[in-house]
């Protein structure tokens, strides 16, 4: 288990330390997401007035839009010079490799979410910081299970060619479940008399499928990778 | 070889099934509430039963092939995903039709039927990976064949978990005789034709296989 975590730390800190140095995927995301909020809130008016009980399903749409293009480049790195040959052939736990991706891109989409629920909160007038401690869990369980999905799937499509436009095909269909989810709970926060049940719901049907989506893919990546 | 024998007798008992069946549908009696728009039930469940078959067996030949490189588990897994797809089409197609008559409404984001449209989305997106995925979509296709199987138990149990204004589950097991034996007759039909496909899809699929090796092992010379 130490081994596991090591393995998965390293893989993230290297992740970091490449990234702080470019912070090329941390701007363009947040650049992206606050592209769409602004399309959203440009669209989605109405008489000069925000319409009503949008703002959750914005705030995952752009949440789903922003992932796609992080995870599309999650693997981007060992690309090159057969890194991810290397990474493979090291004698370490592979599912370790997914883990330690894994939290660098949920780290990444913390610090879009939090500039996303700002601005949404802002152009919506969506009242977000009521419960704040419900929303965060929302958005954390939601983000997980959108993110370990997407990893995977990334992984494996990292040696595809077409990978730019399989990616969001295939991870659609299968999140679409997590992000229905969100937006049930948070729209349930958001509205005047705030649906506390319900957004219990949600943040217990989003807790099943991360459960049941990291435990998958921490079963097949290794056979998912094995060349 | 198995499939080859099968596919005969497949084929014959299928035929059988299937022209017999308007003859039951139509001695069944009218359902009291929708009447002769009821009767699409005995095509609407059958297909649903056909697609959790093949999306069942796609689960499984998916996760044979992801752990033990079968090739003869990846081919019938392509076949499982076109039929599933197919016999999905069929039910999202014949749903809203009895829907409009039934609920009034063509579609409605319930439980049951976003997870059916979740589902079908899920196989279409296998297919496309499949065909344009390149070397090495195999085994994420093995991965996505095991999850659009682990979304067949949900979905059949949408209806107990979540209050949706489909039909529940328990209607099926306590239909009465005469509603019973064209429902039972109609489901034999599709899923005798789901095998049926199953093994011809199958069969295609090692064909293009064996027919690649030839092409490569020509270039090789």
């Amino acid at each position: 288990m130490t081994g596991f975590c090591k393995v998965a730390w390293l893989v993230l800190r290297k992740d970091l330390r490449v990234e702080s140095r470019s912070r090329e995927m941390l701007f363009t995301t947040l650049f992206f997401a606050v592209s769409c909020v602004l399309v959203f809130s440009v669209v989605f008016v109405r008489g000069g007035q925000a319409v009503e009980g949008a703002a959750g399903g914005i705030l995952w749409v752009v949440i789903a839009f922003s992932g796609t293009l992080a995870l599309g480049r999650t693997f981007e790195r060992e690309r090159h010079h057969d890194a991810l040959r290397g990474l493979l052939l090291a004698p370490v736990d592979h599912p370790a490799l997914y883990v330690g991706k894994l939290l660098g891109v949920l780290l990444l989409l913390g610090v879009v979410e939090v500039v996303v629920v700002v601005m949404v909160a802002f152009l919506f007038g969506a009242p977000f910081f009521q419960h704040v401690w419900r929303l965060l869990t929302l958005l954390s369980l939601g983000t997980i299970g959108f993110a370990s999905v997407g990893t995977l799937f990334s992984a494996m499509l990292v040696r595809t060619g077409n990978r730019a436009v399989l990616l969001p095909v295939l991870l659609f269909p299968v999140t679409i479940p997590v992000l229905m989810m969100g937006v049930v709970g948070t729209t349930a926060l958001l509205q005047p008399e705030p649906d506390l049940a319900m957004a219990r719901v949600g943040i217990g049907v989003l807790f099943f499928f991360d459960v049941v989506f990291v435990t998958l893919a921490l079963w097949t990546f290794e056979a998912l990778m094995a060349e | 070889m198995l499939t080859k024998r099968l596919f005969p007798v497949l084929t014959v008992v299928s035929l059988f099934l299937f022209v017999t069946a308007p003859i039951v549908i139509v001695r069944a009696p009218y359902e009291s509430t929708m009447g002769l728009v009821q009767k699409i039930f005995y095509f609407h469940v059958p297909s649903w039963m056909a697609m959790f078959l093949s999306v069942f067996i796609l689960g499984v030949a998916s996760a044979i092939y992801l752990f033990r490189r079968t090739a003869s588990a990846d081919r019938l897994a392509v076949a499982a995903a076109e039929v599933a797809a197919v016999f999905g089409l069929m039910g999202l197609i014949t749903g809203p039709l009895w829907g409009v008559k039934a609920w009034g409404v063509w579609w409605q984001w319930d439980a049951r039927l976003t997870m059916a449209v979740i589902l079908e989305l899920i196989l279409v997106a296998y297919l496309l990976l499949r065909q344009y995925g390149g070397p090495g979509s195999d085994r994420l296709a093995a991965g996505l064949g095991i999850a659009a199987m682990a979304n067949v138990p949900i979905l059949y149990m949408s209806t107990e978990i979540w209050r949706t204004v489909h039909p529940l589950t328990s209607v099926v097991p306590t239909l009465p005789a005469e509603f019973g034996l064209p429902l039972w007759w109609s489901a034999a039909g599709f899923i005798v034709l789901c095998l049926t496909l199953l093994s011809v899809r199958s069969r295609l699929e090692e064909q293009r296989a064996s027919l690649e090796r030839l092409y490569l092992a020509l270039e090789e010379d």
